[in-house]
């Protein structure tokens, strides 16, 4: 079968590159880590791969705001993401990836391209790791959600992961577009306050997806739960999951083909 | 040197401090000023070869010198003779490290280590293909003055010496351990000393954002708290590296290129290695603690494991104490030829000393034969990480060090590394006189149970291990958090490097684990040594590890080994040491020590630490997919406590919360340890195992305790089933009692005749007994050895003073 070529980005800090492509192997994609300065120097191009990820990390130590540097050079290197995201290519940005998508003007979706959301620190004031659960926006047409249960869980590790919008007004607009993926929820899928939500995003957000469905981004961590022996409870025979994480890759490549 | 080739003289006068004719009193004022930490022996040894040579030295030359010759680089203490003296008798040991650490790895022969002691980290294989490369050291001295600058470079250290063992292993693993004073410190502080709360703060944020953005995870660690850290807090970072076995080796050859790759030289980090060969006081250089930037450092190690699988180069070292200096002698013992005009450099005003020995961060250098420097240095560039070439390696024996046109040191090789002069030191042991337990009031199991949960040794970990990213590289398959709320306190982590191997099919992990307890050192340092080795290995083996595959790292913190009662103490770990290791066949790969950690107090009196041995274990786990956790799985199921308790209470949690002193310090027979261990091993593999957790501080009381509210069971325990010393007649004792080497586990009622088949004739070396079972009802119930109920304890309470110890005094 074909093996569609995921474009994996990197740059200086970038850190869940390998198992992002691991990932992506695994459901039978053809992952290639590629520096953003060999996209500037013209050795790659965006065009010529399926699929685009952007993994977590701490790209140049996201030293000015959490993946903003990374996403200017996405902004005015990978100037045919616009094109990329038009011809309905999936693109995923996980954690630093989703921060970068946000920046750089890609996520929430605007027609003028403009940056209506933001992420600041964490309302608990420090770095945090621990494992969410998760409702996905089951109305929305995101293309990585294909055939998942509406409850999941997966890990998030962020020190900036609070989601800001501009005005109230982007709520609603959000909504309107059905672009709201992913929420922090509790066990029993209702929205409250830390450490369900584990960062203080409003309206308790995750992860943003366009109209197209598409795109998406995300601060929890899919490819830390590509086998069922990383769930933290694999260990109690009642709580065996099917690995969810795995999934949203298998989703992506197999729309590719 | 001849003089006519110095161009400045004006600066070259400067640079020569004179040492010819200066008494020995001058040399020492001379050593204060600068720092160098040399001895008199030492400063005569120095003085006595240049008089040879009818020059001055350079003081870059002293430098040089004093930083190879430090006990930081050089380990004095442990490589020189000791006159021991032990109640009337006496006798001379001629090199502690060959006869107690090297002397145990050699006699256990192990094939699977694959480089022990010689490299910047200890090797063993993992697999066919692969190896593990694992070391821990200490910033202690760095962290005392700056905490977050001093950790985070601790941890960068460290991942460095694992980047540069062998031509270069992928860090898998951080791990680390603190020793603090309590953050609740009321007390007194001298002038200038950090408050253990700040402290921890510092050194907690250091190692977090750190290790989190190099993309390293962070697990697998331990804190210790007692008053005697408050001056001089213990900083442990460990790492473990997966290296292919074809890249363990590693050569030098003449006239291969001397390459420093990553940060530039700056002031930063000068005299680390001397400063951290002294006591620590006031006058402590600022200067000595270096600036850690964690980006700069991944793109070393991206660059550097790019190029290694190009074969571009044919050996490498990180710049750690001692900076391009200890880095290209180490190197190049051969000989070596250095331009320092050719480093890159932060700001333009350094002095050539400073550049030779500056301990800037996020430094390595490599060997690299002229033919492959192009496309190194393409590599590098790629990953937006400079090159420079600072010389060549030759064979002439001479360390030769130029800065433009200029030569500021020109040394023999021989004289540099094996010239130091050896001097015998005093050691004394007295062994402690057995003493009765007294003192203290005596508390209800119940209460005493309270304390011991919320106790700063025993209580939740969580505000710490949350800000450690422990997941990234998707590897970590038994987490640091354990059970249904993933918060109960797991014996270990279980890395399954995944990421690094590239290989999702093949289901090995390993496991790292540590061992420390200073309260048993302050009875008997070669109990404490017993008692942690077996402490570290009963751990890996409650998560699935293999105990006969186990690897030991040593770390030894003491105060100054000047003092012969701390030296023989020393010497007394370090014999523990070696009979554990030699006991439980588990070799040592690698190891540190850190002395002089003592520091005057408030009232100007010394302040030692109390002689810290810290063990770090690693083994692998055949396959992850079976390893287990500490958290009780259901209802219904047999308790088994696998090891026998005795009445050794000395140095207890239990005697601390009574406020008593003296008792037995608990003892370890390494042979009936090792039946019980590998017995449970063979059970975990056959899946017979549904949790396992080891006793320690607090004993089976708070182990069953931490077991029940992780799982959200209960469980019912009868003392009188206890393997134990027929002359135990306290409940207490039975229940407090941290006699090493024991383990609880929980085996559903159909696995535990073939659980029981595995231990088999060892089952009485191992001392293997149904206790108890577990219980719906999230209550301990224990019934003592007369046949009534000692206590009835709800978990949620205990679970709740558990968790809140250190958020109330951190937030």
């Amino acid at each position: 079968m074909k093996k569609p070529k995921i474009l994996v980005l990197r740059a200086a800090g970038t850190n869940c590159e390998l198992e992002t492509a691991n990932a992506f192997r695994v459901v039978g994609g053809d992952p290639d880590l590629v520096h953003i300065a060999e996209i500037k120097a013209g050795k790659k191009r965006l065009m010529d791969y399926a699929v685009l990820a952007i993994p977590g990390g701490f790209s140049y130590g996201d030293d000015v705001g959490a993946g903003k540097v990374l996403a200017n050079q996405v902004r005015h290197t990978l100037t045919d993401l616009r094109q990329f995201v038009r011809l309905g290519r999936p693109v995923i940005g996980i954690c630093n990836g989703f921060q970068v998508l946000v920046k750089a003007g890609v996520l929430p979706h605007s027609n003028a391209c403009d940056q209506v959301a933001s992420f600041t620190f964490n309302d608990s004031g420090r770095f945090e790791a621990r494992w969410v659960h998760l409702r996905l926006n089951t109305q929305s047409s995101c293309l990585f959600f294909k055939g998942l249960p509406e409850m999941i869980e997966l890990p998030v590790a962020h020190g900036e992961g609070k989601l800001v919008l501009k005005s109230p007004r982007h709520l609603e607009d959000l909504k309107k577009t059905k672009s709201i993926a992913l929420q922090y929820v509790t066990e029993d899928g209702k929205l409250m306050g830390y450490p369900h939500n584990p960062n203080g995003s409003i309206f308790n957000i995750a992860g943003l997806t366009n109209p197209e469905g598409n795109v998406l981004g995300l601060m929890p961590h899919p490819e830390r739960f590509v086998a069922s022996h990383q769930h933290p409870n694999w260990t109690r025979q009642t709580y065996r999951k099917q690995a969810i994480g795995l999934e949203m890759f298998k989703n992506a490549v197999d729309h590719a083909r | 040197m001849n003089a006519s080739a110095v161009k400045d003289p004006a600066a070259a006068a400067a640079e020569a401090p004179g040492i010819l004719d200066k008494s020995v009193k001058e040399l020492r004022a001379l050593g204060d000023a600068r720092h160098l930490s040399l001895n008199d022996a030492e400063w005569a040894v120095i003085q006595g070869h240049f008089k040879g040579l009818k020059r001055e030295p350079t003081l870059a030359e002293l430098e040089t010198l004093a930083q190879t010759w430090s006990e930081h680089c050089k380990h004095k203490t442990f490589t020189s003779p000791i006159r021991l003296t032990e109640g009337k008798k006496t006798r001379v040991i001629k090199n502690l490290f060959q006869e107690t650490i090297v002397a145990a790895t050699q006699a256990v022969k192990k094939p699977w280590c694959l480089s022990v002691f010689d490299d910047n980290a200890g090797v063993v294989a993992f697999g066919k293909k692969w190896a593990l490369a694992f070391k821990a050291e200490t910033h202690n001295h760095p962290s005392a003055l700056e905490p977050y600058g001093g950790s985070e470079t601790g941890v960068g250290g460290v991942v460095r010496d694992v980047l540069g063992c062998g031509l270069g292993a992928k860090p898998v693993l951080n791990t680390d351990v603190f020793c603090f004073g309590r953050p609740d410190y009321k007390g007194p502080l001298p002038e200038g000393a950090h408050h253990p709360n700040r402290t921890m703060r510092g050194v907690v944020a250091g190692v977090r954002d750190y290790g989190n953005r190099m993309g390293i995870p962070t697990a697998g660690g331990g804190l210790w708290f007692d008053d005697d850290y408050r001056l001089n807090p213990l900083v442990f970072c460990g790492t473990v590296g997966l290296i292919p076995q074809w890249a363990v080796d590693k050569e030098v050859k003449p006239g291969d290129f001397i390459v420093a790759v990553g940060g530039k030289t700056g002031r930063d980090g000068l005299h680390g290695a001397t400063f951290s060969s002294a006591n620590l006081g006031e006058d402590a250089p600022t200067s000595a603690v270096q600036i850690g930037h964690a980006i700069a450092e991944k793109r070393v190690l991206d660059a550097l494991l790019r190029a290694r699988e190009r074969k571009l180069y044919r050996s490498v070292t990180d710049c750690g104490a001692g900076g391009f200096s200890s880095a290209v002698g180490e190197l190049g013992a051969a000989g070596a030829r250095v331009s320092l005009e050719n480093a890159p450099l932060k700001v333009s005003d350094l002095d050539s000393w400073e550049i030779w020995l500056s301990e800037s961060q996020e430094r390595m250098v490599l060997a690299v034969p002229p033919k492959n420097l192009k496309a190194l240095q393409a590599v590098f560039a790629a990953e937006g990480c400079e090159t420079a070439v600072l010389g060549e390696f030759t064979k002439t024996g001479r360390l030769v060090v130029e800065h433009r046109g200029r030569p500021v040191v020109d040394l023999d090789m021989q004289f540099l590394h094996k010239g130091l002069p050896r001097v015998e030191r005093e050691a004394v042991w007295n062994a402690p006189a057995p003493a009765k337990p007294s003192g203290g009031a005596e508390k209800k199991a119940s209460l005493v149970l309270r304390e011991a949960v919320a106790d700063l040794n025993v209580c939740s970990r969580e505000w710490v291990i949350r800000q450690y990213d422990h997941e990234v590289q998707g590897g970590t398959v038994i987490k640091p958090l354990q059970g249904v709320r993933h918060d109960g306190p797991g014996d270990a982590c279980v890395i399954w490097p995944q990421a690094a191997t590239g290989d999702m099919d093949d289901h090995m992990g390993f496991s790292v684990a540590h061992g420390l307890n200073p309260d048993y050192g302050r009875l008997d340092p070669y109990w404490m040594a017993m008692a942690v080795v077996d402490e570290a290995l009963r751990n890996l083996t409650c998560v699935g590890a293999d105990p006969s595959r186990a690897a030991l790292l040593d770390n030894f913190c003491w105060a100054s080994p000047a003092d012969p009662k701390q030296l023989g103490a020393l010497v007394r770990a370090a014999e523990g040491c070696r009979d554990a290791a030699k006991g439980f066949g588990a070799p040592f790969i690698s190891g540190k020590d850190s002395l002089y950690n003592q520091s005057k107090d408030e009232k100007g009196r010394e302040l030692p630490i109390p002689g810290t041995l810290l063990i770090s274990a690693i083994s692998t786990v055949p396959d992850a997919r079976k390893a287990v956790t500490m958290d009780f799985k259901g209802p219904g199921n047999a308790l088994y406590l696998i090891g026998r308790t005795n009445d050794e209470l000395g140095g207890s949690l239990y005697h601390k919360i009574l406020g008593r002193s003296g008792g037995e310090v608990p003892k370890v027979s390494p042979a009936c340890a090792l039946e019980g261990f590998k017995s449970l091993h063979a059970a975990i593999n056959r899946g017979l195992v549904l949790s396992a957790h080891d006793l320690s501080e607090g004993g089976l009381a708070v182990t069953a305790v931490e077991m029940g509210f992780s799982g959200e069971f209960g469980c019912l325990i009868d003392l009188d089933e206890m393997a134990r010393d027929p002359r135990i007649y306290s409940n207490e004792t039975l229940l407090f009692s941290e006699s090493p080497s024991r383990i609880l586990v929980e085996v559903s009622p159909e696995s535990e005749s073939a659980f029981l088949r595995h231990f088999g004739k060892g089952a009485k070396a191992a001392a293997v007994r149904r206790v108890g079972q577990t219980t719906a009802n999230p209550i301990l119930k224990v019934v003592g050895l007369d046949g009534s109920v000692v206590m009835e304890e709800p978990l949620r309470e205990l679970k709740e003073a558990w968790q809140k110890t250190l958020p109330a005094v951190l937030g």
